[in-house]
């Protein structure tokens, strides 16, 4: 099961896109990775909701094909 | 149907040679930019002469997108109408990933406007209908094919221009040069200024092909198709738009290396062509191999020359920008040209032009250039972020919003505008004229809210406010019966996009300048100058 997120990036999502390639600017495939993963550990203290967390990993998960 | 290419004859020399003339505006290029401006300055009853090496219209469809704003500019130089008659409507966009519709967007969901979002119309017969215009206006504007600018030098008080014809050559003097003479200007380049910005490694082909069964269905309803990674063309992007006389635009991404060898590239293009098409029968109208670039010169205004359209600024083809945005130059560029040679403001309104129109283009580049990076990965992780991305887009909203193939292209809103009296005109300030359906109160016809701001400084009240008489301001009632006309208009939308009890100034471009809860002859009279850069 899949929820559908209300977009809460417009009108400023291009700018987000922008800004995340940029910070990957220059890396190896491997720095990025980490790279990666620290933002989404930093994003999640900002979220801070651990439910919510909990909810946006299965929603991520389910888009995999196993 | 092929258009038929009619070439201008080329204006004799007559006695050009022997005797210099002086001419106010020289406007060098007769493409869509310099058309428009040499009719909007003769509608200001601004002589001007129109100077173009060529003598035919634009070879090939190029720009065929043409926005909302662009009409309704149009409307006003008497071509919209004839625009929109022939041009192909449509508002619709359909996104593809492969062989999958990811989803669709209305680009104007709502009603009640004179003009659509967008209508596909070929640039030459944008071109062509231009040119049949000025010809409204024969005391006014004189065009000059196969003449070509091959010298100009700004003296200061004037600028000295050499033209070459099939006859010979000869010079004449203007007060104002206008280089509209596009992305390669040589005009620019004689003044060797830079052109600085961000080239685009990867390569597109673009091809316009005939056919006569629609590939939008038996319905023949016109959308703007893209898709990224279409099966047909695996690993890129592609673009299928529909033009008039049963002509369709493709645009396909290629790699870097592709080289532009014609041969190869119309074979290519076929077999790509007959995989959207299918078994359909189709002609290859026209097809051009181009890298895109984003760049702008650092100054508009150099002096008494002038660079406006892609002389001026140039950005990728998606998001149509480039043609509306040139448009946009000549339309902000006209009154204030107009009001300086008139003696109504100092040359300093002209610089305003380049403050206005440089941010205009800077929004443009930087919407281009995100469109182009978001189609063009440039490593591996931008690829996978792309991919995922779409991957989300399935269902996800907001990862729909994050798809960019192209920002289409929307009037640019002067927010820090040195002409806009700072009062609180909320989220209109400095946006251009929104329209409105207009029903007549017995003073005059219906019509649109666009069609009444035609050229002049116009003070328009909504509702219960009162509209002062202030000379060379035009004054329009909506659901008032102030004002030299006034109007009804449904309350609602009224409210909806202008608000209520409220008046606005708009500048002879239809840019807000000016908002007025109760306007006085002084404050009204203080912002139309302001506008006019008097006080500066």
């Amino acid at each position: 099961m899949s929820r559908v997120y209300e977009d809460r990036m417009s009108p400023r999502q291009d700018e987000f896109f922008e800004a995340l390639i940029a910070a990957h600017d220059g890396l190896s495939e491997s720095e990025s990775h980490a790279l990666n993963a620290r933002i989404i550990l930093l994003l999640a203290n900002v979220v801070q909701d651990i439910d919510q967390i909990k909810e946006v990993l299965k929603v991520a998960r389910s888009y995999s094909a196993s | 149907m092929a258009y038929t290419y009619r070439p201008y004859p080329h204006s004799p020399i007559g006695k050009l040679q022997t005797k210099k003339q002086h001419h106010p505006v020289v406007i060098v290029g007769a493409g869509p930019v310099g058309l428009a401006l040499a009719i909007d300055l003769a509608s200001r009853n601004i002589v001007s002469l129109v100077l173009d090496e060529n003598n035919v219209v634009s070879v090939g469809s190029r720009a065929i997108c043409w926005a909302k704003r662009t009409l309704e500019i149009f409307d006003r130089l008497g071509v919209g109408e004839r625009m929109l008659a022939k041009g192909i409507t449509w508002k619709i966009g359909r996104q593809f990933h492969g062989d999958q519709e990811l989803f669709s967007f209305d680009l104007l969901p709502e009603t009640g406007h004179k003009y659509p979002a967008f209508i596909n119309l070929q640039q030459y017969y944008v071109e062509q209908y231009l040119i049949e215009r000025t010809r409204d206006f024969p005391e006014l504007i004189e065009i000059r094919f196969k003449h070509e600018v091959i010298n100009h030098i700004d003296h200061g008080d004037h600028v000295g221009v050499s033209v070459s014809t099939p006859e010979g050559r000869y010079s004449l003097n203007a007060d104002w040069y206008i280089a509209c003479d596009g992305a390669g200007s040589t005009s620019r380049e004689r003044m060797g200024l830079g052109f600085t910005g961000k080239p685009f490694e990867e390569k597109f082909l673009i091809a316009d092909i005939e056919m006569e069964t629609s590939p939008f269905g038996s319905e023949a309803i016109a959308e703007r198709w893209f898709w990224f990674d279409p099966t047909f063309h695996a690993g890129k992007s592609a673009l299928f738009h529909m033009q008039p006389d049963n002509i369709y635009r493709i645009d396909l991404q290629l790699d870097a290396t592709v080289t532009a060898q014609a041969e190869k590239v119309q074979d290519f293009a076929l077999s790509r062509i007959r995989a959207i098409v299918g078994e359909a029968q189709f002609r290859l109208d026209w097809s051009s191999i181009y890298r895109f670039r984003c760049a702008r010169l650092d100054n508009f205004v150099h002096g008494r020359v002038v660079f406006a359209g892609d002389s001026a600024h140039i950005v990728s083809p998606f998001g149509a920008r480039g043609g509306n945005g040139g448009i946009q130059d000549a339309d902000n560029l006209g009154w204030k040209l107009a009001a300086v040679i008139n003696g109504q403001a100092s040359s300093r309104l002209i610089e305003t032009y380049h403050d206005e129109r440089s941010a205009a283009a800077d929004e443009n580049i930087q919407a281009s250039s995100r469109t182009t990076n978001f189609m063009t990965p440039k490593s591996a992780i931008e690829s996978l972020f792309r991919s995922e991305t779409l991957k989300l887009a399935v269902d996800q909203p907001f990862a729909r919003t994050l798809l960019n193939s192209g920002r289409l292209s929307v009037p640019f809103v002067m927010r820090n505008s040195s002409l806009q009296t700072l009062r609180d005109a909320g989220k209109m300030l400095g946006s251009a004229a929104v329209d409105l359906p207009l029903a007549g109160d017995g003073t005059a016809d219906k019509g649109w809210l666009i069609e009444q701001l035609q050229g002049l400084f116009v003070l328009v009240g909504f509702g219960a406010v009162e509209l002062p008489q202030v000379a060379g301001v035009r004054r329009i009632g909506i659901n008032q019966n102030g004002g030299d006309v006034s109007f009804c208009a449904e309350d609602q939308v009224v409210r909806q996009r202008y608000g209520i009890n409220i008046a606005y100034l708009f500048r002879p471009d239809g840019h807000i300048c000016a908002a007025f809860e109760s306007p006085t002859v002084a404050a009204v009279t203080a912002a139309r100058d302001y506008a006019l850069t008097k006080h500066r």
